[in-house]
């Protein structure tokens, strides 16, 4: 809402500056956005009266003309703009006028005739965004006064930010009751005559949905003259607030409803059949907008119709057919109320928002149609002449909004506050606010101005109290409470360690979208259909994710385009995993590493990271569980990964995660330079932990023993620990792999495998006999399961 | 043959002129060694009248323990002497980088995540979370945000369809907690969350951190206390704050908190477009409306909620000036938050 400053000070003047009265709005919920000037500066501008004009000797489209400026000596001003005449006023620039678009007025020759000044437009003066032609000032302006005095352009304008509860602020009457109210002042409102009917013409009018619609001012007004001009300052009022002017009859409505808050409408009389309707569409029901879009409403739509079909969106906006045009002398002038529920949407199901519908949803006042009717009837009388019919008026009391008693009670309002406001200081700021108070024993019983749509609770009362009184008069309290300690589950790794493991360990954190490229997403997890947005904001992030690999997969390239070859990035987030026909959203851990294995450095060779590079990043993870060996890596092919660098991680058995190398398809496809991998984790899956128990150390020395052994390819190392684990039986503390050996000495399609051994007893030394013993019953085990041999 | 004081001389001599461990070891078999020089002295004592060989022996004796003193204390010096030249070969550069991985870091969001849960940590408050897909009641209508209320318009959403939808703030894990848990209730909610608008100053997705707690006889000054105090422990300056009447159709009374601009001081500035003031937070008394979908007794209970933007708070704090760089990923930018 944009709000010029002289007009609401011809309302209510409280004596502050403009950035005070600004600041006040701010801190009173009317938020300032800004506050500019209404025109940019410019001096040595005065009214021009143009007493003659010949055509210039040179120059087809350029005319001199003589222009009277107050002074003994008229001006010779050459001028180009086709509605130059003579006897008009317009605004002139002196020699050493400098205009708002950078313009200095010199003394000059145009085409070898001198010029001693300028005509301006509107657009010259910083006043409107195209001109065609000269600003006409009223005919009866004084030549050489000031044009910023005649336009009373020393004007701030106050743009206002209004929250969606005060409707009753989108009028310069609201605004001003408001300011009368925060300052204590005399608030002038307009004169409410009423304009005697001049004619006898009705229109008839019917409610036929009057829950929707309960209240209908219709006026007839004849012999308007069309070729009427609205006048100036009315003009500069509608520009300060933002509104173009197109005419007296639009012009009318449009101040009128910036005055009070009321939206009109004016159809063209001659143009209306039998009378008006006020009801839902009916199927088959078809409408013109104003803007050519032809709608066919839904039948929750509330029409403007007459007999003949569809006038207008009822409070939205007017149809074609029935609008007037410049020829349009006959008038039905349309003062409504209409409910905020039987608006609200609709203009946004039909792809609008206009002035109108933005009023009605947020609440007109349903006592104002009358009021604004005969406001607008004085104001087109008087722009344009007329002849009143009487008010014409449909209502349905019952269904207008009903005007709420609400209780209002003093410890309720403390309690709630954290303070006390005096007994005085409540009851005055209601009374000021418009509302109706009256003292019951215990407590007050208020009644809020019909304007005020967001007033229908205590706490509603609660905080216009407040809210005028100051939120900053109220008390700033430290909590004082009851705590309770909160469980910390010590079975449960909390994100931010994993998070911390990851990061000890080179990972930097990325944050990327929840939406994907459906491209992405089809490549990495081809096998899900992911959740669709209906309405994205670009087809490049239209699905949501059902893995974190697309998304950190474009981070690393967005990296790798600028020159990093080295990336290791990880996220936490949710997946979105449409499954049977719900959706789980389920939080997950991923990563994403290429290039070096470790950052470029002096003493370690630069060898690029691989498979085994993350899976030392996903072991220290599992690691935090404290039962690492409860994890396996088995090689599952993914429709992402490297079909022989594909590991699903299993917990017991269960699946809980990937790793794998970016499949080198795939990863062409997205331009991935080199060979990027991958892991992800159900955070479920991982966060159980083993909470650790004690077990007894030994006295007794360990003996250590290595083995080699000769297996075949695709026999895996698990494989074979898990049988040296299963014979070792209690005395085998510790078994590791250390070394892995193909070539010379080793048959083809065949490979050696060296364990670390640990052994130990709780009651004894070792003897060599039954470490041999022991390492015996692992080698035939190994021969057994594998045909393993021992490396010789 | 050398008299024993000259024998005594050179012997010392010699050790003291060993240049290292191994010379050293030939001086002691020299003169003390089974065939050395003392040694052989000592067999030829019996060869003396046996008035002098007790005054002999004792001589021999002394020299011997002279040189044993002498080749002990020149051994400490050798052995000295050879570690400092291994030491000094050994010198490195200490200047050269530590071998290995370099670690990572966090993401700046979620240092500004992990700072706020552990101020409110402090004061009682748990941390609860939600989904992302949700649903139009909780978004929504148990928000008292009912179907085309105005205040939809300024949530731009995410639709999957008529009813299920992106969550366009952490305000319905309010909804979320209170339908599990009855009062005192004492959380904050951080999170993602999505709004369909996407320029210079909007991301299409965001984080945001809400905060409940309801109890008994909770008040406007117990928010204002505790947001007063967030907001100075949070930019660790002892800022003006004010709170602003503002309307969210789930909180009444409802406020804006504004601080004054972190970047001018409040003087004015490009940030706080002049006005020296930077709004940072939205937050209320619980509405009864809110109350009434959960089940709450209203009369009973009171509460406040507030809510707040991650990357708002987090661009103010550390000074990024565009907010799309927080979903690029450069590393080039996350390195700088480590």
């Amino acid at each position: 809402m944009k709000v010029s400053e002289q007009w609401l000070r011809e309302w209510v003047d409280p004596p502050l500056s403009s950035n005070e009265l600004a600041a006040q709005l701010t801190m009173a919920g009317l938020e300032v956005d800004r506050v500019e000037p209404a025109a940019p500066p410019f001096e040595k501008v005065v009214v021009g009266r143009v007493i003659a004009l010949m055509q210039h000797p040179d120059a087809d489209r350029l005319r001199v003309a003589t222009v009277d400026i107050g002074q003994a000596e008229p001006l010779q001003i050459v001028c180009g703009a086709p509605n130059v005449a003579v006897g008009m006023c317009a605004p002139t620039a002196l020699i050493g006028a400098a205009l708002p678009n950078g313009l200095d007025i010199k003394k000059s020759k145009l085409r070898g005739v001198e010029s001693q000044g300028m005509l301006c437009s509107a657009k010259e003066l910083g006043l409107a965004e195209s001109s065609d032609g000269l600003l006409p000032l009223p005919a009866n302006s004084r030549p050489g006064q000031n044009v910023r005095e005649l336009l009373a352009l020393d004007d701030s304008i106050i743009e206002i930010e209004l929250t969606p509860n005060r409707g009753d602020c989108l009028g310069m009457e609201g605004i001003a009751r408001e300011v009368a109210a925060l300052n204590r002042c005399e608030f002038r409102s307009l004169p409410a005559d009423e304009v005697p009917a001049t004619l006898n013409d009705v229109f008839p009018v019917t409610l036929l949905d009057p829950a929707d619609g309960p209240r209908y001012v219709g006026r007839v007004i004849r012999g308007v003259n069309p070729a009427a001009e609205t006048p100036l300052w009315m003009k500069e009022r509608l520009r300060r607030a933002g509104v173009r002017s197109l005419g007296p009859l639009v012009d009318v409505t449009n101040y009128v409803m910036l005055e009070l808050g009321q939206p009109l409408h004016a159809f063209d009389l001659g143009r209306l059949t039998g009378g008006i309707e006020v009801r839902r569409a009916r199927p088959g029901d078809r409408l013109e907008l104003l803007n050519g879009v032809v709608i066919e409403p839904d039948t929750e739509t509330l029409l403007i119709a007459d007999h003949h079909g569809p006038l207008a969106l009822a409070g939205i906006m007017g149809g074609e057919i029935s609008s007037c045009t410049d020829a349009t002398r006959d008038v039905f002038l349309e003062s409504a109320f209409f409910t905020p529920a039987s608006i609200a949407g609709r203009a946004r199901r039909y792809g609008l928002q206009t002035d109108s519908s933005y009023r009605f949803e947020r609440g007109v006042d349903p006592q104002l149609q009358r009021r604004a009717a005969e406001r607008a009837t004085q104001l087109l009388i008087d722009m344009a002449g007329g002849q009143p019919g009487p008010i014409i008026e449909a209502v349905s009391p019952e269904h207008l909004p009903a005007e709420p008693a609400i209780r209002l009670r003093p410890d309720r309002l403390n309690k709630l506050l954290g303070m006390a406001v005096p007994v005085a200081q409540v009851e005055d700021i209601l009374r000021r606010l418009g509302m109706a108070v009256s003292i019951e024993v215990d407590h007050w019983l208020v009644v809020p101005s019909s304007s005020r749509f967001d007033i229908a609770l205590e706490v509603d009362l609660i905080e216009e109290i407040i809210r005028v009184y100051g939120y900053d008069r109220a008390p700033g309290n430290r909590p004082l409470t009851r705590l309770e300690m909160p469980l910390q589950p010590e079975g449960q790794i909390r994100l931010a360690r994993l998070r911390e493991t990851l990061v000890q360990r080179g990972f930097q954190e990325a944050i990327t979208y929840s939406f994907v490229d459906p491209d992405f997403q089809q490549w990495l997890d081809p096998e899900r259909e992911p959740l669709a947005l209906a309405n994205p904001i670009s087809a490049d992030l239209a699905v949501m994710r059902t893995s974190l690999w697309p998304g950190l997969l474009k981070a690393l390239i967005h990296n790798q385009k600028r020159q990093q070859t080295r990336v290791r990035l990880f996220e936490h987030g949710l997946n979105f995993i449409p499954e049977g026909g719900a959706l789980r959203q389920e939080s997950y851990i991923g990563g994403v590493i290429a290039g070096s294995a470790l950052p470029e450095q002096w003493s370690v060779p630069v060898r690029p990271a691989d498979f085994f590079d993350l899976k030392a990043d996903v072991e220290a993870l599992l690691a935090l569980t404290g039962e690492p060996e409860a994890f396996a890596f088995v090689a599952v092919v993914h429709p992402a990964l490297h079909p022989g660098q594909s590991a699903r991680i299993e917990r017991a058995g269960s699946p809980v995660g990937w790793l794998g190398t970016l499949h080198p398809r795939i990863a062409r496809e997205l331009d991935v330079e080199g060979d990027a991998c991958v892991f992800e984790l159900r955070l479920a899956g991982v966060q159980p932990a083993r909470r650790p128990t004690f077990g007894e150390l030994s006295r007794f020395p360990a003996s250590r023993r290595d083995l080699a052994i000769v297996v075949d390819e695709r026999v895996t190392a698990q494989a074979v620990q898990d049988v040296i684990r299963q014979r070792g039986g209690d005395l085998l503390r510790e078994v590791w792999l250390f070394d892995v050996y193909r070539g010379k000495g080793i048959a083809e399609g065949r490979k050696s495998l060296a364990f670390g051994l640990n052994l130990q007893d709780f009651s004894r030394n070792l003897t060599d006999h039954v470490v041999e013993d022991a390492v015996s019953g692992i080698l035939a085990g190994l021969a057994e399961q594998f045909g393993a041999t021992l490396r010789i | 043959m050398d008299a024993l004081p000259e024998l005594l001389q050179t012997a010392q001599a010699a050790i003291a002129g060993t240049g290292d461990l191994a010379a050293l070891d030939q001086a002691r078999v020299r003169y003390l060694g089974k065939k050395g020089v003392l040694t052989e002295r000592l067999k030829e004592l019996g060869k003396l009248p046996a008035e002098e060989r007790r005054q002999a022996g004792q001589a021999i004796n002394e020299a011997k323990q002279a040189l044993e003193t002498a080749l002990a204390a020149r051994k400490i010096e050798l052995e000295a002497a050879a570690l400092d030249a291994r030491l000094a070969h050994e010198a490195i550069d200490v200047t050269l980088p530590g071998r290995g991985q370099r670690p990572g870091g966090y993401h700046p969001v979620s240092r500004t995540l992990a700072r706020i849960e552990a101020l409110f940590a402090r004061i009682g408050f748990t941390v609860a979370e939600g989904p992302e897909v949700e649903d139009d009641f909780r978004n929504f209508e148990a928000l008292n945000i009912p179907p085309h209320h105005p205040a939809r318009a300024m949530h731009d959403t995410f639709y999957f369809d008529a009813h299920t939808l992106l969550r366009t703030h952490t305000s319905p894990v309010q909804i979320r907690v209170m339908e599990q848990q009855a009062p005192p209730v004492r959380i904050i909610a951080p999170g993602r969350v999505y709004r369909c608008d996407s320029d210079v100053t909007h991301s299409p997705m965001f984080h945001q951190v809400e905060g409940l707690l309801v109890d008994e006889d909770v008040s406007f000054a117990d928010l204002k206390g505790v947001l007063d105090d967030f907001l100075r422990c949070f930019f660790e300056r002892d800022l003006a704050v004010r709170f602003r009447p503002s309307y969210f159709p789930f909180t009444e009374p409802s406020a804006e908190v504004d601080i004054q601009c972190v970047i001018c001081g409040g003087d004015g500035c490009r940030v706080c477009k002049h006005s020296g003031w930077l709004e940072v937070l939205g937050c209320g008394m619980v509405h009864p409306a809110v109350f009434e979908k959960v089940g709450i007794d209203s009369e009973r209970y009171t509460g406040y909620a507030f809510g707040m933007g991650v990357e708002r708070l987090t661009m103010l704090r550390y000074g990024v000036n565009d907010l799309r760089l927080f979903f690029d990923n450069d590393l080039r930018f996350l390195r700088q938050f480590q």
